[in-house]
């Protein structure tokens, strides 16, 4: 019974709340990696251990953290993982390291990240939130790997590296250069609203009045949090003693 | 000054934060239904990211390299994004309030727009000096500027016309997207 509520955060990171599908958080590592299906398992594996290890210590901490600097508090987890990752595969992986480049400190940005943390790890259990980080982080592989092997089937004619198609096939090039990762989203999130499935595009069912963007981005309330209101005082005071103690480590 | 020309040019052209290197997409995206929000927006992103690459440049060349911690530029960075962010907001507020009113509510949403650490990053990739950095941020988030005002130009004249269902909203704003980034193709070629 214990195991069917860990295995339900599976199902919800995956299919329920998929990140990039139904919540759309995360644009940006989306579009910008899915050249090729294969990058997309990295990028998605990469973000996946990333958030599977802050929400466990965010977790861990949620006691410890008081309320009013839990924002940098978790800015500071989550940038500290990203940099042993970052480490890790310059060390053991380097042409990974070199094929994500700069999105993988920017993965410290990533909204899917610092939303879960806010909406979910802050608030349960160490092993469920462990196991929501791991779902959620499915879920984006999944969705990316998709996006980019319909990028590179169409773009370059091969899936996963493996050229399929006949030689007399003329890959459409521009479906791997920029403008391309904008056409796949776009048709994909228009077959969701012709599907009426849900999505954050599509919330009444209408399909017309959705928009992308903050407004509609569950870490909308976060980020204002982290601007004005309570987080403002915290984040100033708090963020000078954290940078200078990362310095002495 | 040949060169440091080229690094504007190809910073708000040719490498084109948005369109080419799909930095910043939500504001570009969430903030772009019209013009004068946009280029509220657009100003502020030029403000803050003008001066958070100077000052990471400052802090990693001046800080990190001397204690020889530059792994640490990830985390430093952030923080200091979300420091400086803070601290603009609070020196407008108090001697601009007509600055303040105009870039205000979009300071905030600035933290975590991944445009400014990658501009940051990309500083630091490239060995950018003081100079450079300062240069190549400006141009970056001019580079923004320029593409999220065109984009909500164009929103607000297809808002009236007669998308298929199922495109209406976030596709058709990417499919306009799509379309931007191929004419921003045409300027690979000045340098």
């Amino acid at each position: 019974m214990k195991m069917n509520k860990y295995l339900e955060r599976i199902y919800n990171g995956i299919i329920k709340e998929n990140p990039t599908f139904i919540i759309m958080l995360g644009m940006c590592p989306t579009l910008a990696v899915t050249t090729s299906g294969m990058n997309g398992i990295y990028m998605g594996l990469t973000t996946t251990v990333v958030l599977a290890m802050s929400n466990l210590f965010i977790s861990a901490l949620r006691k410890q953290i008081p309320d009013k600097v839990r924002i940098p508090a978790y800015i500071v987890i989550v940038a500290s993982f990203v940099t042993i990752v970052q480490l890790l595969l310059e060390a053991y992986i380097p042409v990974l390291n070199e094929k994500l480049g700069i999105y993988i400190p920017l993965i410290v940005v990533n909204c899917i990240i610092l939303g879960r943390a806010e909406a979910y790890a802050a608030k349960n259990s160490v092993g469920l939130s462990l196991f929501d980080g791991i779902g959620m982080g499915l879920g984006f592989t999944a969705a990316i790997t998709i996006i980019g092997t319909i990028r590179e089937v169409i773009g370059a004619g091969t899936i996963f590296g493996y050229k399929f198609t006949p030689a007399s096939f003329e890959p459409v090039t521009i479906f791997v250069l920029a403008p391309g990762a904008f056409f796949v989203l776009s048709v994909l999130t228009a077959l969701q609203n012709k599907l009426k499935a849900p999505s954050a595009t599509n919330k009444s069912g209408t399909g017309s009045t959705g928009d992308l963007g903050c407004a509609n981005c569950k870490s909308a309330a976060f980020c204002e949090a982290a601007g004005s209101g309570k987080g403002e005082a915290a984040v100033v005071k708090e963020t000078p003693d954290t940078v200078s103690k990362g310095k002495e480590e | 000054m040949t060169e440091m020309i080229l690094i504007l040019i190809g910073a708000a052209f040719v490498n084109n934060v948005v369109l080419s290197q799909f930095l910043g997409l939500c504001p570009f995206l969430g903030v772009s239904k019209k013009t004068n929000t946009a280029a509220g927006m657009g100003f502020a992103v030029i403000f803050v990211i003008t001066l958070a690459s100077a000052l990471c440049s400052l802090v990693y060349d001046f800080v990190l390299v001397p204690l020889d911690v530059e792994y640490l530029q990830t985390i430093v960075f952030i923080l200091l994004i979300a420091c400086l962010v803070q601290f603009v907001e609070m020196v407008i507020k108090k001697y601009s309030i007509g600055l303040y009113n105009a870039l205000g509510v979009y300071l905030p949403l600035i933290t975590t727009n991944c445009a400014v650490l990658g501009v940051a990053l990309i500083n630091v990739q490239e060995d950018y000096g003081l100079l450079k950095s300062t240069i190549n941020g400006f141009g970056t988030a001019a580079g923004f500027t320029i593409a999220i005002i065109i984009m909500a130009g164009i929103r607000e004249k297809s808002e009236h016309n007669d998308v298929p269902k199922a495109f209406q909203g976030s596709p058709i704003v990417l499919i306009t997207a799509g379309l931007m980034a191929i004419a921003f193709f045409g300027f690979a070629g000045i340098i």
